[in-house]
């Protein structure tokens, strides 16, 4: 994990739908949405879509990818490039889920992007 | 072994398109290195045009995004104009020091603007049209200032003259010429042309030179004055007057140039280490100035790059187009005709047509139409094939329609093109790519074969043939059974295999459904889960439970998802009529939440638009209306006339007939959206005739008529049957509706299922079998009642969270880094 990084509860795991999303409302950055595709795991990306900023947390969630709402272009959870053959990446946070409670690593410094999302259960 | 290294200088159109051919070929042959003066990735240039008008975003316009680069390996060096090229030690030097050498260096430095050499051209305000950067200072500009002068009326000065004035400044276009595009149009087309752009509120200037441009104390342009000593007020000057192939760099480093920097057939320069493609090149003689041609330079050079040696380029023929959305013109060859020429003209000023053809020695040599072009393409072929005219003669100007051959209504054209054919001018894509990448990938949509072939993506002028291509390919299934093919990649099976098994099988849950049809995903993807969850829905209702994440965002939240990723919200607005109580709620909701847009839709109610989703429940609150659906694959609105409660020929109570049925089918769920009409007479002003259920009142009862849409094909409703009461309107316009949602596939719309299934067929069911009316009537009773105004449910608490954003915690309760790392 990066050691620039700040981590923060945000929610419990319940609190998230399964097969679905919530987004993390965070003032001033950008919004993220966090996504639960299967029961004990949990994937964060910047709340954006690489096409034209559609807010990916209000997309339909399938495996391991969300649908974009705006257009349709599928983006993976795990590192958030979207699927071929669309070409974008979404910008990935790093999540932990420590017990039932979900944690997530925000940057230090908001413009440096942050490598894949890994969930350790 | 070291790889070869490839400078390329240009980081536009035909550079990086030689790039893509190249790496098509042989991936990895070289290490590549791009230098691009611009601060961006390559971008399409030809769309620049749509920009200005506020079409198009830059983001719709990049052609490689920068992640391309790093795929590729490719270095790339933005914002760096190279400034020099040392052949002897085989580098070239950028203004900033950067330093690259090659083993083959690719020049595709493009065009600069001729800003004609006259008092006033440094002034400020005084630009080119060439790339982005030009664009947004006009756009900027048109926010804040008031007067334009665009100095040349060809293509590139008439798109910023359109743009400009769309963006809502007063332009004048000044043109050297007696007519506009004096190089594409003769002059009976040009004046059609400049009618239709006056009449769209720019002003033309012809037979005029600009001899001056005027400055104020600032340095800022103030005026424009003209050969005949005219003058007008201008904030911003648009020199479009012509471009020059960029040839500084190359002339500097002693290559050969005369119009360009000269070119053989393989594209090499005189120096044979070093090639040029693009406007800046000369080949025999010619620099091009459209994309065309320049992506055959491209296919050719990439494949000596590859040195595979096989293929030179021998110059193109050039056809064009003015991208003024509403306005066509299409010209290609030599139209202009004159000695040894003969001339076809078939000319309808009052209506806007003319078309003008060129003959030489029994050959079509050139083209030139205005108003409508759809047989442009297939002049253009004519003149590249050389094609004999021989007893065509007489029809020749008619068009492909009016010549044996094809003889089928001109939105068939797709289907008479060769294989061979072009379809798409920009990058040379022809028909048979199209059908095979439709074929072998599977692709369904125009944007999948964008994204595939090319085709239709550079100017867009050819979206419409590649659409009805597309409907050629998925062939008369496209008509008969659009789903015969499975329901996506989770499955072999069919939409009605998919239903059947939900009926014969009980299946009632997601995860039950997709182990029993042994489904690929272990939950499905964002295409099957919505039509599964529908068809269990709507097989057992009240038994099988909805799934809010198999729902489409819009049908989860009850409300319809913007650009933007706000919301708009359409109250229930039954029969259009609504009354004083309610409209002062609409408009202190709308103060209340600060909604931007309040505004009346094409379906006879009031829409919210820009609704923050943390507020919808709230709006709902206030308004006290039920839902109108106008998100759902459901009903949305019944329409109606005012009937002959009030209107003077109105034979039946239109108005309440629509209240009752939009009572009745009230939170329906369908596989598409669901529209009804009600007229009053059959002067139809509720549109009842392109309706999914339209009804039409007589004398004598009502006319039911099914099957109508006025979406993205107009389809006219068929007659179903005639009734006496409003009760068996209300009778025949459920079980028809029942009908429908038991049987027909996902997302398909009443037209489409009658298509598969046959009008015949429907009439048996709903008509001539009452037994099976009434069933089919009682069962979609049974499956309305009790259903709850979504809305309303979501008022009492159910299920919250959907509307409410997670928070951060206060920042003294965040535990410090280091004691998790
Ligand atoms: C609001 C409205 C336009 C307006 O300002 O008037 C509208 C807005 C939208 N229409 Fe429409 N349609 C509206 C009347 C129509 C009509 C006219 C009518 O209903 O009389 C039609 C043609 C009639 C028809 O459907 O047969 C119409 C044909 C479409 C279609 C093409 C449907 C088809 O089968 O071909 C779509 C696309 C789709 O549904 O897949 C569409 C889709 C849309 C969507 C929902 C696009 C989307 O998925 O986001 C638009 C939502 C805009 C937004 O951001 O909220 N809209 N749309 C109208 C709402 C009417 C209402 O009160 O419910
Ligand atoms: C507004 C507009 C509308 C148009 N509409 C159409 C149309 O409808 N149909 C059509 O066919 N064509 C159209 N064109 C023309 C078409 O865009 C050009 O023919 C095409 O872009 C030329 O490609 P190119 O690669 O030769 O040049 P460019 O695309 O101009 O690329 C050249 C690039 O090289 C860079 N460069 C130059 N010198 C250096 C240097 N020394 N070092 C580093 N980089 C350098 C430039 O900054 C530029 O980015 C239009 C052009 C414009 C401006
Ligand atoms: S026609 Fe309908 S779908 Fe198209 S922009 Fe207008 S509202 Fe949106
Ligand atoms: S914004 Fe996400 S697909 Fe267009």
């Amino acid at each position: 994990m990066p050691t620039n990084a700040n981590w923060m509860r945000v929610c419990t795991l319940g609190e998230i739908p399964l097969l679905g999303s919530r987004v993390l409302d965070c003032g001033q950055g950008e919004a993220i949405a966090l996504f639960r595709p299967e029961a004990g795991k949990v994937f964060a990306l910047a709340d954006r879509c690489p096409h034209r900023g559609g807010p990916l947390s209000q997309g339909i969630v399938a495996g391991e990818t969300v649908t974009c709402p705006l257009h349709g272009w599928n983006i993976r959870l795990d590192d958030g490039q979207a699927c071929a053959p669309d070409v974008g990446c979404a910008r990935t946070y790093p999540v932990q889920l420590r017990g039932d409670e979900v944690w997530l690593a925000l940057p230090l410094e908001p413009a440096t992007p942050v490598g894949a999302a890994e969930a350790v259960a | 072994m070291k790889k070869p290294r490839l400078v390329v200088v240009g980081n536009g159109m035909a550079g990086i398109r030689t790039l893509e051919e190249l790496l098509k070929l042989v991936p990895g042959m070289y290490d590549i290195t791009v230098f691009g003066a611009e601060p961006h990735p390559n971008y399409n240039r030809i769309l620049l045009s749509p920009v200005l008008a506020g079409e198009q975003d830059f983001d719709d316009i990049v052609l490689n995004p920068l992640s391309w680069y790093a795929d590729n390996g490719i270095t790339l060096h933005l914002g760096k104009e190279v400034t020099r090229i040392d052949r002897v030690r085989r580098r070239v030097v950028a203004a900033d020091g950067t330093e690259a050498e090659y083993d083959r260096l690719l020049l595709a430095t493009g065009s600069v603007p001729f800003i004609l050499p006259i008092p006033g051209k440094d002034l400020k305000g005084v630009i080119g049209y060439r790339d982005i950067h030009d664009t947004r200072t006009m756009i900027e500009t048109a926010k804040v200032k008031r007067n334009a002068v665009v100095i040349g009326g060809g293509l590139l000065g008439l798109e910023a003259a359109n743009g400009l004035r769309q963006r809502g400044m007063e332009v004048t276009v000044v043109h050297l010429a007696g007519w506009l595009l004096e190089r594409q149009l003769d002059p009976v087309a040009g004046a059609l042309l400049e009618k239709s752009l006056r009449e769209r509120g720019l002003d033309f200037r012809l037979n005029t030179s600009t001899t001056e441009i005027v400055g104020n104390e600032a340095g800022e342009v103030a005026a424009v004055r003209f050969s005949d000593g005219g003058e007008v007020a201008a904030d911003l000057v648009v020199m479009a007057a012509g471009i020059r192939p960029n040839t500084a760099l190359a002339q500097a480093a002693g290559i050969h140039c005369n119009r360009g920097i000269v070119v053989n057939d393989t594209l090499q320069t005189y120096d044979p280490r070093v090639y040029a493609v693009g406007e800046c090149a000369a080949h025999r003689g010619i620099a091009y100035g459209l994309v065309a041609p320049l992506f055959e330079q491209a296919k050719i050079c990439a494949n000596h790059l590859a040195t595979f040696g096989i293929g030179i380029y021998k110059g193109s023929a050039v056809s064009t187009k003015l991208k003024v959305t509403g306005i066509d013109l299409f010209s290609a060859g030599d139209f202009m005709g004159g000695e040894g020429t003969e001339e076809i003209v078939l000319s309808d000023p009052a209506a806007g047509l003319y078309r003008k053809l060129v003959i030489r020695d029994d050959r079509l040599v050139g083209a030139c139409l205005y108003g409508d072009t759809a047989d442009g393409a297939w002049y253009f072929k004519q003149i590249k094939d050389g094609t004999a005219i021989g007893g065509r003669r007489d029809t020749l100007a008619f068009g492909e329609t009016a010549m044996g051959e094809a003889g089928t209504a001109g939105q068939d054209r797709a289907a008479t093109m060769a294989d061979t054919d072009e379809v798409c001018g920009c990058n040379g894509v022809c028909k048979g790519t199209i059908v095979k990448a439709v074929r072998e990938q599977g692709l369904f949509t125009v944007d999948e074969v964008k994204k595939h072939t090319k085709a239709a993506s550079s100017c867009g002028s050819c979206t419409g043939l590649v659409e009805q291509i597309l409907m050629n390919c998925l062939g008369s299934n496209f008509q008969e059974t659009p789903k015969t093919k499975a329901v996506c990649g989770c499955t072999s099976l069919t939409h009605g295999e998919v239903r059947q098994a939900i009926r014969e099988h009980h299946l009632v849950s997601h995860a039950q459904a997709y182990a029993f049809m042994e489904w690929r995903t272990p939950n499905g993807c964002a295409t099957c889960r919505p039509a599964i969850n529908y068809y269990m829905l709507s097989t057992w209702p009240r038994e099988a439970v909805d799934d809010p994440q198999s729902r489409f965002i819009n049908e989860r939240a009850h409300a319809n998802i913007q650009k933007d990723g706000t919301f708009s919200v359409v109250p229930q607005m039954k029969g259009g009529v609504t009354n004083p109580s309610e409209l002062r709620r609409i408009a202190d909701v709308a103060d209340k939440y600060a909604i931007p847009m309040v505004k009346v839709t094409g379906g006879q109610r009031i829409d919210l638009l820009g609704v923050r989703k943390e507020d919808l429940v709230d709006v709902w609150r206030d308004l006290g209306m039920k839902s109108g659906h106008a998100y759902g694959k459901s009903i949305r609105t019944v329409k109606t006339c005012v009937g002959s409660e009030f209107c003077r020929f109105g034979t039946q109570n239109s108005t309440q007939m629509g209240i009752d049925l939009e009572t009745m089918l009230a939170n329906m769920w369908s596989p598409h959206k669901v529209k009804l009409a009600v007229s009053g007479c059959p002067r139809n002003c509720a549109e009842s005739g392109i309706k999914d259920v339209g009804i039409i009142a007589v004398d004598s009862g009502w006319e039911i008529h099914v099957g109508g849409n006025g979406g993205i094909r107009t389809e006219v409703a068929q007659f179903l049957c005639k009734v006496r009461t409003a009760e068996e309107v209300k009778e025949y316009t459920g079980a028809f509706l029942q009908l429908y949602r038991e049987e027909a596939y996902y997302l398909d719309r009443t037209v489409h299922y009658i298509q598969r299934v046959g009008l015949e067929y429907v009439k048996r069911k709903v008509v001539e079998d009452a037994e099976s009316r009434r069933a089919l009537y009682e069962r979609l009773l049974y499956a309305l009642e009790g259903l709850p105004d979504p809305w309303q449910a979501r008022i009492a608490g159910e299920r919250p969270r959907e509307y409410t954003p997670l928070k951060l915690e206060a920042p003294e309760r965040r535990i410090p880094a280091t004691l998790e790392d």
